[in-house]
């Protein structure tokens, strides 16, 4: 598949999708936790679609914000804006789900089950990306993704969030062209 | 002019001084240490950033709490720490400051935090390391205290967020202060539009106004309706000169009592660096009072001073890549 063609699937759509297949994860003990951004996005919408579901009980969730636990902090540093990460509750033996919106080299969730762990140990850590893109370098994979667009290294997928709350993806490759798939 | 707090790129190579920093880096340090603030709260108190790296405290004077802070901020970045009291080791027995300086950057030291009772010491040696070595300035003689600064402004930030519509006064020797001259700078930088000092003749340097701040003697006066009251500590050395008549004296006419304090707003919070002398420049009741903030200072100044080394530490050879997923 190259950069030029591909036609991207709608981000509200695979939502849907993801809310579905974690539906029958969530349990008394279950929390969940979105890395910054796309993950925290993704959260926060999943949140309201699975709550529908829950009488009364709202889940409990936080965010990561993983910079400081990057391996690869010295050459990047920090992003100009990098927020707190928050979690509001005790991670000792909760089911974990872990949110992020696109799954690539593993290394944003190598860096963010080991921030979890400085909060506690966790009973169980789910990952649930959106999409898995393929490439990854580390032994991690998610257990439940939307859908898999295999990509080359030359191209970048992005969630973005438009000023509506709306969610799209938008593949760039590396000349800087994007391709929005707002409407497919 | 070339900054040499910069490197090419505009980030943060050493901190010595808030003078010379943009408003966009104190901003971000400011930022950086919101993260930092919660780590304190967790099971495991650290974070992996400066794992692997050694931060040399230099100090050429002595200052238990400073000293203790940026340890506690480098181990929570899981940096290795070696703490020198320079005046009772080498120094003593003669070597240069660049010496031992050098005999430590051997030794594979990759940060130093430097206080020293010369103005410039920590510039003195910023100049001198190699490019993948940075320096902090914790206190050179009457020149600066740049964390004491960010530590003052994340505090000030915390209980009064809009800058930009703050009345701050600060009371106290300020002649003799690096803190002061820290602070001044900062606030006006970050667009703090009144700054007073409030001082005795004798304890303001000449041309003060120059810096920014309104100035007054009669600290009543001073003090009304200011949001912000910061206290800088007298030096008891400064008591046996002409200076001052003495510590009573003093404190009938400078020393905040809640008296004083009710002249400025009824919400106001009262800083101080510390260690206090009570009783000269600040009341028992105030120091200990519900507008005081001066604990929180200390907590927050370890946040601050995460957030610097942290900043120093990182993004070294980068500016290659941005993106951010994984």
């Amino acid at each position: 598949m190259t950069s030029k063609n591909i036609s991207l699937p709608n981000a509200e759509d695979l939502l849907k999708t993801l809310a579905q297949k974690l539906q029958p994860l969530l349990q008394a003990n279950t929390a969940l936790v979105g890395i910054q951004s796309g993950g925290v996005w993704l959260m926060q919408k999943l949140l309201v679609l699975l709550e529908k579901d829950i009488a009364a009980n709202a889940i409990e969730h936080g965010t990561l914000d993983v910079s400081f636990y990057r391996d690869d902090y010295e050459k990047r540093g920090l992003k100009a804006e990098n927020r707190p990460s928050q979690i509001p509750f005790d991670v000792e033996n909760k089911h974990i789900i872990l949110i992020d919106d696109v799954f690539y080299t593993g290394r944003t969730t190598r860096a963010a089950m080991n921030e979890l762990f400085d909060y506690g140990r966790p009973a169980s850590i789910t990952l649930v990306t959106m999409v898995n893109r393929g490439g990854r370098e580390l032994p991690i994979a998610p257990q439940i993704t939307a859908i898999d667009i295999f990509l080359d290294a030359s191209q970048n997928l992005q969630l973005i969030q438009n000023q509506n709350g709306n969610l799209s993806l938008e593949l760039q490759s590396k000349s800087g062209t994007a391709n929005s798939g707002n409407h497919v | 002019m070339n900054n040499p707090q910069l490197d090419a790129d505009g980030r943060l190579r050493h901190l010595l001084s808030i003078e010379g920093l943009p408003k966009r880096i104190l901003n971000q340090i400011l930022d950086t240490a919101e993260s930092f603030v919660g780590v304190a709260e967790r099971e495991v108190k650290k974070v992996p950033l400066l794992r692997g790296k050694t931060v040399c405290n230099l100090f050429f004077e002595n200052s238990t709490r400073t000293r203790t802070t940026f340890e506690i901020a480098a181990k929570r970045l899981s940096a290795d720490v070696i703490s020198l009291n320079v005046n009772t080791s080498s120094q003593s027995k003669g070597e240069t400051i660049l010496d031992t300086v050098d005999n430590l950057i051997a030794m594979h030291a990759d940060m130093f935090v430097v206080r020293h009772s010369q103005s410039g010491a920590a510039h003195f040696i910023a100049k001198h390391v190699p490019d993948h070595i940075h320096v902090i300035n914790a206190g050179d003689g009457r020149h600066s205290h740049p964390t004491q600064g960010l530590l003052d402004m994340f505090t000030i930030r915390k209980y009064k967020p809009d800058l930009h519509n703050l009345r701050v006064a600060i009371v106290g020797d300020v002649l003799h202060s690096r803190v002061a001259r820290s602070e001044i700078h900062a606030l006006t930088t970050l667009g703090v539009p009144e700054v007073r000092v409030i001082a005795p003749k004798t304890l303001l340097p000449t041309q003060v106004e120059k810096l920014g701040v309104h100035v007054f003697h009669d600290m009543k006066a001073g003090l009304k309706d200011v949001d912000v009251v910061m206290m800088l500590r007298l030096q008891n050395e400064r008591m046996n000169g002409a200076m001052l008549p003495s510590a009573q004296e003093y404190f009938k006419t400078y020393g905040l009592t809640q008296d004083k304090l009710n002249l400025a707003k009824p919400d106001a919070i009262v800083l101080h660096p510390g260690p206090m002398n009570r009783g000269v420049e600040i009341d028992s009741s105030v120091a200990d009072g519900s507008q005081s903030v001066i604990l929180p200072q200390v907590t927050y100044g370890i946040a601050v001073r995460m957030a610097v080394m942290a900043m120093l530490a990182g993004g070294q050879n980068s500016g290659s890549q941005a993106g951010s997923q994984a």
